[in-house]
């Protein structure tokens, strides 16, 4: 059931009835709380004030122009930007009621709960099967039936497990584009996390392996809270619950714009700016 | 146990302190590693200067400026050495930077990968050839052959023939640090100078070679620190075993501040003589050793600023 | 397009525009100049035919004729007895020195600092260090290694023995095997760190499950070459003590005297036989000559042969 918006020429189709449904989220479920938080490097701040809620068990999209540090937030999730040196955060980022940045806080610990799926996918130069073990693996796990089983159904829960079960032992590089994709997804699931964060996982692929990756989340949606960044509107517009829209402010650092339930935000933008973006007059 | 789909407690980020510890140890081995550079650059720089002081500080200056350098006899006329050194060196980078740079332009601007693919390991392969070989090839074949002729027959031990020598060692090292400075001189600068109907000979000395000096004196600067420096080449072929009188005649034997200090210790099984001598192989060793290094620092920086123009 | 002729009359502005076009392809100025650029490279080339040339013809009967007696017989003032023998046991053990010394040290290092270093001050004091380290001219190191491993360690080391030089050797070659690690290290793609790190593995766990095999291929010939340029240095064993004579052969010599004793390794030999005034010693060192060179030779191949399996993977 195709939805017109307003905007001209740009028809929008949403997921029938689901999206429609979703609703603001309610505190107590809450799997990320941002207050006021800014991601620098250096001195220079690539996003101002943020202040979210993002619930469970549902996908929330990051959209927005490019260089409006939609990664860069992404990526403050699960502590990722520590890795870049002159990479600091400032306001509050909790996890479940858990301060993210408080100084107890191991990264290590952070990564494991909270996954994260790359713009261009990036297996281990590995066979499938070590690409899907090595999370499993550094997480302690030992015993080669235990993996045996992890790997099968983490493959299974990534949708691939039928197209690579014959040759586990390959190199996972020797894949497809849109097969690597999924790949990591399995490697991402393979330690069992709370959250997997997905950065333009699309961005680098064809229409057909994009639209099955986009099935794939809908499906580990009932699994897993999904947080996605994506450039392209369609695609958030299509494939998630909960949009958020974030643009670039004169001293190029991304704020938040607006965000609510995506089918909200696309047929009834409170903000110009969005009505803007998501109509495509900019961006 | 891993991950954990339910809400973790404040307790469950924290990360085992085993594994951070662990983490920490490693890191710290690795660190230890890379300090042990400090460490050698410290002994270095201690066993030059703590002997070279005990040389400074017992000798009788005017022994410095005396006829010729024989320390066993007590006689540590610097000059010599450093005229020796200079003379090799000149005559080495004489031979050198026409060779390598004409190669480095040749292999930079010329060549088609398949002549690409047949030079180049010719020029990797000298520089593979250990420099006691070199100093073979220059007794066995260019001091007969080329400088014999010239001097006028005279002893087969020259100066000159060590020259030559050193100049063959360092051709690959000037060529190849050449040719990455030309190479890295952008494409649109030389498709400018095409497009404007000039040739290759005119791209290539006009518009490749001023842009990439910077490259091109640091590879000289390098070649340079590495004639100085060369020890073996000096030692087979330019006579003056045991110390050397002054002159700056390439026909002549002469003595260099890396080959004084190999005569030092190949004189006998223990360097005696005069009580100094020992020391002055130190003092010698420093003058080089600060010499060389003051080359380097200079190159490093001509480097610095090609590798940023780009 | 058949029916046309093969030639086109043109007329003379057509003609004069042809002629300005082709008129200097050939132009013997370029050609000149390239042939003068080329003439340096074939100077090279001759040079290196001239010196395998003298080296074989003088050598190559004297291997010939005495076989593999030349490469176990010791050393003696008798040049047609005199063998390499020595020369080769001490090099090989100053080879392993470097291994066990330069290889585990130098990759330690380039690790820190290019995993592990933050950019400080110190970090860039520390890189800095390492290549003014690889520029010091190699008789330097043996003034290092007479004060410190002969002297100052002498009870420890014996003196003028082969632990001795082969530590001086290690040291010389340490900043070496740190540069080239360094080198292949980041080349590893940052990617393949961040997918490590998004599943929750801590950094040394990355390091060792996918930087350092990713990078092994480009260590392992860096290591390689970095001992084949190992043997060929001589001046720091002239200084630290391994000139004249060889080893202890004396039956009942145990394994600890013979590393604490005097030693001579292949390059020395060498330089040895080339200061002799007789030509039968001039023969002879080509034929050791011959048989450092082919070791070189194998061990380029080796690294080359390395590197292009190895890059073929991925």
């Amino acid at each position: 059931m195709a939805v017109e918006t307003r905007a001209e020429g740009h028809a929008i189709e949403l997921r029938p009835v689901i999206a429609n449904e979703a609703t603001s989220v309610p505190a107590p479920e809450a799997v990320f709380r941002l207050e006021q938080l800014s991601c620098w490097y250096g001195p220079f701040r690539a996003v101002k004030d943020i202040d979210l809620a993002v619930g469970a068990k549902r996908i929330t999209a990051i959209i927005g122009p490019s260089g409006t540090g939609k990664s860069t937030l992404l990526r403050a999730l699960n502590r990722m930007n520590d890795l870049i040196e002159g990479a600091h955060v400032t306001g509050q980022v909790t996890y479940h009621g858990v301060e993210l940045y408080a100084p107890e806080v191991d990264p290590v610990e952070v990564r494991r709960r909270i996954g994260m799926v790359f713009q261009k996918p990036n297996p281990f130069p590995k066979t499938i099967y070590e690409n899907v073990a090595f999370g499993p693996r550094v997480a302690g796990v030992r015993g080669k039936d235990k993996l045996d089983e992890i790997v099968e159904s983490s493959l299974r829960r990534a949708a691939i497990w039928d197209e690579v079960k014959d040759k586990l032992g390959s190199l996972g590089t020797a894949l497809s584009g849109g097969q690597q994709q999924r790949l990591c997804i399995a490697r991402a699931i393979a330690v069992e996390p709370d959250v997997i964060l997905m950065d333009e996982p699309c961005s680098a692929l064809d229409p057909v392996a994009t639209l099955r990756i986009e099935e794939l989340m809908w499906e580990l949606k009932q699994n897993y809270t999904i947080i996605i960044v994506t450039h392209n509107m369609q695609q958030a517009a299509r494939a998630s619950d909960e949009t958020v829209f974030l643009t670039m402010d004169e001293d190029r650092a991304g704020y938040l714009v607006e965000k609510g339930p995506t089918a909200q935000l696309f047929t009834n933008p409170q903000n110009r700016l969005t009505e803007d973006y998501v109509s495509g007059r900019f961006g | 146990m891993i991950g954990a789909g339910n809400a973790p407690g404040p307790m469950d980020l924290r990360g085992s302190v085993a594994r951070r510890r662990r983490e920490a140890i490693i890191r710290g081995l690795f660190m230890a590693a890379a300090g042990t550079s400090i460490l050698i650059s410290l002994l270095i720089i201690a066993s030059l200067v703590g002997e070279a002081w005990s040389f400074l500080s017992r000798v009788d200056l005017s022994t410095l400026v005396s006829d010729g350098w024989f320390p066993r006899r007590g006689r540590y006329d610097l000059a010599t050495l450093i005229s020796g050194t200079l003379v090799i060196s000149a005559i080495g980078m004489v031979v050198a930077a026409p060779l390598g740079l004409a190669a480095a332009i040749y292999l930079s601007e010329y060549a088609s990968p398949r002549r690409r693919r047949f030079f180049k390991p010719i020029l990797e392969t000298l520089a593979g050839v250990p420099s006691v070989v070199l100093g073979f090839y220059a007794l066995a074949v260019l001091a007969p052959t080329i400088i014999q002729p010239l001097c006028g027959n005279n002893s087969l031990f020259s100066m000159g023939a060590a020259g030559l020598g050193v100049g063959i060692l360092i051709t690959p090292l000037v060529a190849s640090v050449a040719e990455d400075a030309m190479h890295a001189v952008p494409l649109s600068l030389r498709e400018a100078s095409y497009g404007l109907g000039a040739r290759q000979r005119s791209t290539s000395l006009r518009v490749v070679v001023p842009a990439a000096v910077s490259g091109i004196v640091a590879a000289l600067i390098l070649g340079l620190s590495r004639a100085i420096g060369e020890t073996m080449i000096v030692a087979i072929v330019a006579g003056a075993v045991g110390g050397s009188q002054f002159t700056i005649n390439p026909c002549y034997p002469g003595q260099t501040m890396t080959a004084a200090m190999t005569a030092l210790a190949t004189g006998s099984d223990q360097v005696r003589g005069d009580a100094l001598a020992f020391p002055s192989l130190f003092f010698v060793g420093l003058v080089l050793f600060l010499v060389t290094l003051t080359l380097n620092v200079v190159s490093e920086r001509f480097v610095r600023r090609y590798r940023r123009a780009i | 397009m058949a029916g046309q002729p093969a030639t086109v009359r043109l007329s003379p502005a057509q003609e004069a525009v042809r002629r300005a076009l082709e008129g200097n392809r050939f132009n013997v100025g370029q050609l000149w100049f390239q042939l003068l650029l080329l003439g340096s490279l074939l100077v090279v080339f001759v040079v290196l035919i001239t010196l395998l040339l003298d080296v074989l013809q003088l050598g190559l009967p004297v291997l010939l004729e005495r076989g593999v007696d030349f490469l176990t017989a010791g050393t003696s003032s008798n040049a047609d007895i005199a063998g390499i023998g020595q020369g080769i046991f001490g090099s090989l053990l100053i080879i392993m020195f470097v291994a066990m010394l330069a290889f585990p040290i130098g990759i330690g290092a380039a690790i820190y600092l290019e995993e592990y270093a933050y950019d400080t001050r110190l970090t860039r004091f520390l890189n800095a260090s390492v290549r003014n380290l690889a520029g010091v001219p190699a008789i330097v190191y043996g003034l290092l290694g007479l004060a410190v491993f002969v002297i100052f360690l002498g009870p420890l080391t014996g003196g003028r023995s082969v632990i001795a030089g082969g530590l001086t050797m290690g040291v010389l070659v340490l900043p070496i095997v740190v540069i080239t690690t360094a080198e292949s290290l980041r080349a590893v793609p940052q990617s393949i760190r961040e997918a490590g790190y998004g599943v929750g593995a801590t950094k040394w766990q990355v390091i060792r499950s996918h930087v350092l095999p990713y990078a092994a291929p480009g260590i392992l010939t860096g290591s390689i070459l970095t001992i084949a340029r190992a043997i060929g240095e001589t001046a720091p064993l002239i200084l630290a003590g391994g000139v004249l004579g060889g080893f202890a052969t004396r039956p009942g010599t145990g394994a600890v005297e013979t590393l604490q004793g005097p030693y001579t390794a292949l390059p020395l030999i060498i330089f040895n036989w080339s200061r002799q005034p007789s030509d039968t010693f001039r023969e002879i060192a080509a034929a050791a000559i011959i048989a450092l060179l082919v070791f070189i030779l194998l061990l380029n191949a080796t690294a080359i042969y390395l590197r292009n399996r190895f890059e073929r993977r991925w």
